[in-house]
C-alpha cells in the first residue's frame, strides 16, 4: 500500500507499522491526512496526543484531571458508578479527553484509538469529550486489538458533555478479536439546541460486546441520533443498544439499527423515554438473518412520561427474501452479487457520512461476509 | 430465438402449465392472451427462470441452447429482459444503482433515458420504494432499455398507466422492440424491419397495448394450455371482445372428445 512509507515514518518506537495499519483499518490515521487532532493510547500507556487545530484540547484523562481541577464536575456526571468504579481521583486515570472551546468548529475529525498490543490485558480507560457552547466537533474513536492478540478485555467509561448549540459527531470502529470481551458504557448530556450524532460499527468477530449507551436530551429543542450497524459473527455474542431520554421540551431522537449474523448471537436494544411535552423519537431496528444458527433478539421500547409525546418504532427481522435476489439476477446479478447488492443496501452505510476510507473498509467487510454466508 | 416444447409448470405443488408448445422467431413480437389465472404469468416467469415455478415437463431453448434449468442471470445475461408487474422494493439500493446493473457494463444513455420517462428525479431514489403503479412500468421500461435484452418478455406493460404515458410506454416498448427509433434517435423504419431481431412476448388482459404496438402472432392460454396459437392478433382480440373466454372452454371441450 501507498501508505507504507508514510507509515514507517511515523512508526514510533511504540507502535510498530503493522500496528500503525491495524490502525488505519478503524479510521485512525497515524500520519493525521485531513484530522484535527490524535489520541492514541496502547494498552495502558499514551502513544500520542497532537493537536492540529487552534481551539480543540486533547490530552490524556489524568493528565487533564491534574490540569484542571474543574474537571472534576464532569467526572462520572454523565454515567452512574457502579459499585467496583474507583471514585476518588488518582492522577493516574487513563483514556481521552477532549474538548472543543466555545464557537470552535473542527474542520477535520479529530481520532481516537484505545489499542490493545498485549495478549490477556485488560484495558481501563475513562473518556471525557466536551463541546463548548455553539462550538462543533468531529470524532472517530477506532478500538482495535493487535493481529496477534486473542483474549484481552475493554472496559470503557465515556462522558460526553454537548453544550448549548453544540453538535458532536461522533463515530466508533470497534475491531476486536475473538476472545476479546468489550464492555464500554457511555453517557451523553445534551444542552439547549445541542446536537449528538452517533455512529457505531462492529464488523468483526468478538467474544462477548455489551454496550447500552444513553442520552439525556436535557435542553430544549436537543437532537441525538443514533446509527449502528452490527455483524454478527459465529461465536460472537452482541447485546447493543441505543436508549435516548428526552427530558427537554420539543427534543427530537431517532436510533436506527442495523444487524446481520451471519451465525452469531445479536440482542438488538432500544429504548426512548419521553418525559416532556412535544417530544418526538423513533426507533427502527431491522436484523438480517444471512446464516441458518445465528440468532436476532430485536427489543425496542417507548415509554412515555409526559403528555404530548410522541414516540414510534419499527422493527423487523428476517432473511433476505427471494423475490428481491432474483428481481437483482433478473438484471443480470449472480447470486452473491445480488446478496451483496441487498445487504449493502440493508446496512446503508453511505448515510452515516464516514471518511471515505472507512467506508471503503466497510465494504470490504461486507465482502467477506457475502462469501462466507453463501 | 425461443422454443418451448410440452412445458408442463407447478407452483406450490399445483399444475398451472400442462403442456405449452411455442416457438418466437428473431423479430417477432407475440402477444399472450387469457382469462386471470390461466398462467400468463407463470409461463413468463417460467421463461425467466424463477425459482417458484417449477418444470415438471418438457423443454425450453432460447438461441438454440436448452436453458430449461438454468440460473436466473445467466438468462438474463444470454438476453432475456423482463418487466415485473410487482417488483419488490430494494431499501438502500437507488435506481442508479440498478441501471448500472442492468447495463452491466455497457455504455447507456441513462440520464437521456431517464429524463424521456420522466424518471430523472427517480434516479438518487430507492428502486420502487413509494412508486405508483404508472411510474413501476416505466421504471421496469427504463432498466430494460439500460439492460437491452433480446427478447423482452412483458406483462401487462399498460395496467395501472394513465392515458398520458400509455403513448410513452408504446413508444419506448416499440423501441425496445426494434420496431421504431426513439424520439431523438430516429433510423428509417423500413431499414428497422428488415435488419430486425429483437422479440417480445407480451401478455395482456385489455389488448390495449395493441393500439401503440404491433404484434405479429397472437396466443390465447386458457387453463394451462394454447386453446389457440399462432393467430393474428387483431383477430384473436376482436373474438375475446365480442365472447369473452366462454367460447374457449367450449372449443377446448370439443377438441378434446374429437380426441385432439
Amino acid at each position: 500500500m501507498e501508505n507504507k512509507e508514510k507509515l514507517a515514518s511515523v512508526a514510533s518506537e511504540e507502535l510498530t507499522g503493522e500496528e500503525f495499519e491495524d490502525l488505519l483499518r478503524v479510521g485512525v490515521d497515524a500520519a493525521e491526512k485531513e484530522r484535527g487532532g490524535t489520541y492514541i493510547q496502547k494498552d495502558h500507556s499514551v502513544v500520542r496526543a497532537t493537536i492540529l487545530q487552534e481551539g480543540i484540547e486533547i490530552l490524556s484523562i489524568g493528565e487533564a484531571l491534574q490540569k484542571y481541577s474543574w474537571l472534576e464536575q464532569y467526572w462520572w456526571k454523565a454515567v452512574s458508578p457502579g459499585e467496583d468504579d474507583p471514585r476518588t481521583i488518582s492522577g493516574e486515570e487513563k483514556g481521552y479527553y477532549i474538548r472543543v472551546l466555545p464557537g470552535v468548529k473542527s474542520i477535520f475529525p479529530v481520532q481516537a484509538c484505545l489499542y490493545i498490543a498485549s495478549e490477556g490485558l485488560v484495558q481501563n480507560v475513562h473518556n471525557i469529550v466536551i463541546v463548548e457552547e455553539g462550538a462543533e466537533l468531529d470524532v472517530i474513536t477506532g478500538c482495535a486489538s493487535g493481529r496477534h492478540v486473542v483474549s484481552g478485555m475493554h472496559v470503557g467509561i465515556s462522558e460526553f458533555y454537548i453544550k448549548k448549540n453544540a453538535k458532536l459527531n461522533f463515530t466508533m470502529i470497534h475491531n476486536w478479536a475473538e476472545k476479546v470481551a468489550v464492555q464500554p458504557r457511555t453517557g451523553t448530556v445534551v444542552e439547549e439546541g445541542g446536537v449528538f450524532l452517533s455512529n457505531y460499527v462492529c464488523m468483526h468477530p468478538v467474544d462477548k460486546l455489551e454496550m447500552y449507551p444513553t442520552t439525556y436530551l436535557i435542553g430544549r429543542g436537543s437532537t441525538a441520533r443514533y446509527h449502528t450497524i452490527l455483524i454478527g459473527h459465529p461465536n460472537s455474542r452482541m447485546d447493543v443498544g441505543s436508549r435516548v431520554v428526552l427530558r427537554g421540551e420539543d427534543s427530537r431522537a431517532e436510533i436506527l439499527a442495523r444487524s446481520i449474523t451471519m451465525g452469531g448471537y445479536i440482542v438488538n436494544r432500544g429504548h426512548l423515554v419521553g418525559e416532556a411535552p412535544g417530544v418526538k423519537g423513533h426507533l427502527e431496528c431491522r436484523g438480517l438473518m444471512l446464516a441458518p444458527e445465528g440468532v436476532i433478539h430485536a427489543i425496542p421500547e417507548l415509554e412515555a412520561r409526559a403528555e404530548g409525546v410522541d414516540l414510534s418504532h419499527e422493527a423487523a427481522v428476517g432473511k433476505i427474501a427471494q423475490e428481491e435476489i432474483e428481481y437483482l439476477m433478473a438484471r443480470g446479478l449472480s447470486e452473491d452479487e445480488a446478496t451483496a447488492t441487498i445487504v449493502r443496501g440493508f446496512l446503508n452505510v453511505k448515510v452515516m457520512g464516514l471518511p471515505a476510507e472507512l467506508e471503503a473498509e466497510i465494504e470490504r467487510a461486507i465482502g467477506l461476509s457475502d462469501e462466507s454466508s453463501m | 430465438m425461443l422454443k418451448i416444447e410440452d412445458l408442463h409448470v407447478e407452483v406450490g405443488g399445483k399444475q398451472i402449465l400442462k403442456g405449452v408448445n411455442l416457438h418466437i422467431r428473431p423479430g417477432e413480437t407475440h402477444v399472450l392472451f387469457g382469462p386471470n389465472g390461466s398462467g400468463k404469468s407463470t409461463l413468463l416467469g417460467t421463461i425467466m427462470g424463477f425459482s417458484r415455478f417449477r418444470v415438471t415437463r418438457g423443454k425450453i431453448y432460447f438461441k438454440g441452447e436448452d436453458i430449461t434449468s438454468m440460473p436466473v442471470y445467466e438468462r438474463a445475461r444470454l438476453g432475456l429482459g423482463i418487466a415485473f408487474q410487482r417488483p419488490p422494493v430494494l431499501r438502500g439500493v437507488s435506481m442508479q444503482d440498478i441501471l448500472k446493473i442492468s447495463a452491466q457494463g455497457r455504455d447507456v444513455r441513462i440520464e437521456e433515458w431517464a429524463e424521456k420517462l420522466n424518471l430523472r428525479s427517480f434516479l438518487s431514489r430507492d428502486v420502487n420504494a413509494g412508486f405508483s403503479g404508472g411510474e413501476i412500468k416505466r421504471s421496469e421500461l427504463l432498466q430494460l432499455l439500460a439492460q437491452n435484452p433480446e427478447l423482452v418478455l412483458l406483462d401487462e406493460p399498460e395496467s395501472g398507466v394513465d392515458l398520458e404515458n400509455i403513448a410513452l410506454i408504446g413508444e419506448v416498448i416499440n423501441y425496445l422492440l426494434q420496431k421504431d427509433g426513439f424520439r431523438g434517435f430516429d433510423c428509417p423504419r423500413r431499414e428497422l424491419k428488415q435488419t430486425r431481431q429483437k422479440a417480445g412476448l407480451i401478455i395482456t388482459h385489455t389488448g390495449y397495448i395493441l393500439e401503440y404496438v404491433a404484434a405479429d402472432v397472437g396466443h390465447v392460454l386458457f387453463d394451462g394450455r394454447f386453446s389457440c396459437s399462432g393467430f393474428n392478433p387483431q383477430e384473436l382480440l376482436k373474438w375475446i371482445q365480442e365472447h369473452g373466454y366462454s367460447e374457449c372452454a367450449r372449443c377446448l371441450e370439443r377438441r378434446t372428445i374429437d380426441g385432439e
